[in-house]
């Protein structure tokens, strides 16, 4: 498998109603808050949004989960559970949206894979070639970030731990898990360079204030959705809108609106 | 496979292929047995037998939750499973590994359920190449008595998601008529050696092991030549039996310096 020039098989654009937007980065880079954000300010303005999130499929969670315990997970098997994980995704999450035209947000695509399957010595070009089914997303934003950030952010924040696969701790990189993190999310770093020039993604610098980003994602997305229709019109999302906004106790009417819903 | 090497595989891999009810576990079984008392060490390993998968693909099979593509990706990762943790050890060590299907049924099945032809190549290519895979070929009528006679028809083996026909039995006929089509065409794309599964058993089982020895001989020409120079056999093919069942070489191969 030593295909010297890599064919990236995604040069066309899909041909769906719907929009695809897609977030990538190393954890603690600050991709999931800055979706997020970006959700609700496209919920706000009226339009359906479906979201979906990497390694998240019924199928394969409890396969995943029960080989990341026992840490029976190599690289290759790894890769294809992941690919397992987004087939299944992509044809029951994402691609029925984008045909009704709705637009869809991903927390991490196929690049995660391309990043994290090239650190731990996988084919990068069999895993172009695994993920060749794949659509063409109409957006990509990469947030990119020093590892010393996102390690702080992890460490400090929220979460305040790292996990075992995170880390790659199944390298045997370090025995120190800070460390390991270190090494792993730095290589992946520059995998995901490599990437932001092969794809063209969208470069974010993910050390910016949290509302300083969205400002620019969301004035990227909305040139990104000139073209874009949206289709209104579901009932239940506009209640459910409205209700947030005006928080009018009216609960006669709230139970017929769901009943109908 | 770039972070595994694959030099040094000293063992055999022996795939038997064919549609579903041909016969191929049972005479896996005999292989088996008749390899064994001869002293090979012997792995087994059967499609979707995998630790990781087999109860993840288990319960899919169960919903209504499979798409091609994750169809043919599950049981790319069990195969993977297997050829990491069971089939390349195995092999290191000397093993002979009869696989119970192989690559080819997942080209065979997923090709017919619409997927990309190169694609599912694409995916499969860090398998290992088989040293030698018998196609037990027979006719979907004779196979659809067959099946009825011993376990009888159920929804995978009829491709019933395919909604070819309207009942098991029509939906049978038409889905592994177009699984052998489909496999004839792999035969000669990878070059089997097929075997006529319409036979009876005992001839099936011949013509099978009459494929199998020169395959065996070939990895074991060293040895015999050894052997011969040291003066315990004379005509090394057909003392390979004879040799085999000493107990030193039984499971171990014969160190070489």
């Amino acid at each position: 498998m030593t295909t010297p020039i890599i064919k990236s098989p995604y040069l066309f654009d899909h041909p769906y109603p719907g929009k695809l937007i897609v977030v990538e980065g190393i954890d603690g880079s600050g991709k999931s808050t800055q979706l997020t954000l970006l959700r609700k300010w496209l919920e706000s303005q009226g339009s359906n949004i479906f979201f979906t999130e990497w390694n998240s499929s019924a199928l394969v969670k409890e396969t995943t989960k029960r080989g990341k315990k026992t840490k029976a997970l190599t690289p290759l098997t790894f890769s294809l559970l992941h690919a397992t994980d987004f087939a299944n995704r992509l044809y029951h999450q994402i691609l029925p949206p984008l045909k009704a035209g709705m637009i869809v947000l991903a927390d991490r695509y196929m690049y995660t894979a391309f990043a994290r399957d090239a650190v731990r010595g996988v084919s990068p070009s069999w895993v172009r070639r695994l993920y060749s089914f794949a659509l063409k997303p109409d957006l990509v934003f990469y947030f990119r970030v020093p590892i010393e950030v996102s390690l702080s952010r992890l460490l400090e924040g929220t979460r305040a731990e790292l996990k075992y696969y995170e880390a790659g701790m199944d390298l045997g990189l370090s025995p120190n898990l800070v460390e390991s993190f270190t090494i792993f999310q730095s290589r992946t770093l520059i995998e995901y360079d490599k990437i932001v020039h092969e794809f063209g993604l969208t470069v974010m610098d993910a050390t910016l204030d949290i509302d300083e980003q969205q400002e620019q994602v969301r004035d990227i997305v909305s040139k990104a959705l000139a073209t874009y229709k949206p289709k209104r019109g579901t009932h239940a999302k506009r209640e459910a809108l409205f209700w947030r906004r005006f928080a009018l106790p009216e609960p006669e009417r709230t139970q017929g609106e769901a009943d109908r819903g | 496979m770039p972070y595994q090497s694959l030099k040094g595989l000293k063992g055999k891999l022996i795939a038997v292929e064919g549609p579903d009810g041909v016969g191929r576990s049972t005479h896996i079984e005999l292989l088996q047995e008749w390899l064994e008392v001869q002293g090979y060490g012997v792995l087994t390993t059967g499609w979707t037998r995998s630790e990781l998968m087999s109860r993840t693909i288990a319960s899919a099979k169960q919903g209504n939750i499979l798409d091609p593509w994750s169809y043919s990706l599950l049981y790319a990762t069990d195969f993977a499973d297997r050829l990491e943790h069971q089939i390349i050890p195995a092999l290191r060590s000397g093993f002979v590994v009869l696989a119970d299907r192989y690559i080819y049924t997942a080209f065979a099945r997923n090709t017919i359920r619409g997927c990309d032809r190169q694609w599912i190549r694409d995916v499969f290519g860090f398998a290992v190449v088989p040293d030698l895979v018998c196609y037990l070929r027979i006719d979907v009528d004779t196979l659809a008595l067959r099946v009825i006679e011993s376990k009888g028809m159920n929804y995978w083996e009829c491709g019933m998601d395919m909604r070819l026909g309207a009942d098991l039995y029509d939906s049978f006929k038409k889905y592994q008529g177009l699984i052998i089509e489909e496999f004839d065409k792999i035969a000669e794309e990878f070059g089997f050696q097929v075997v006529d599964a319409r036979r009876p058993p005992e001839e099936i089982q011949e013509a099978l092991r009459a494929r199998i020895l020169p395959i065996l001989s070939e990895g074991r020409t060293k040895r015999i030549r050894k052997a011969t120079e040291k003066g315990h056999l004379e005509k090394p093919a057909e003392k390979i039996v004879e040799y085999a069942t000493e107990p030193t070489s039984a499971k171990e191969p014969v160190p070489t310096a």
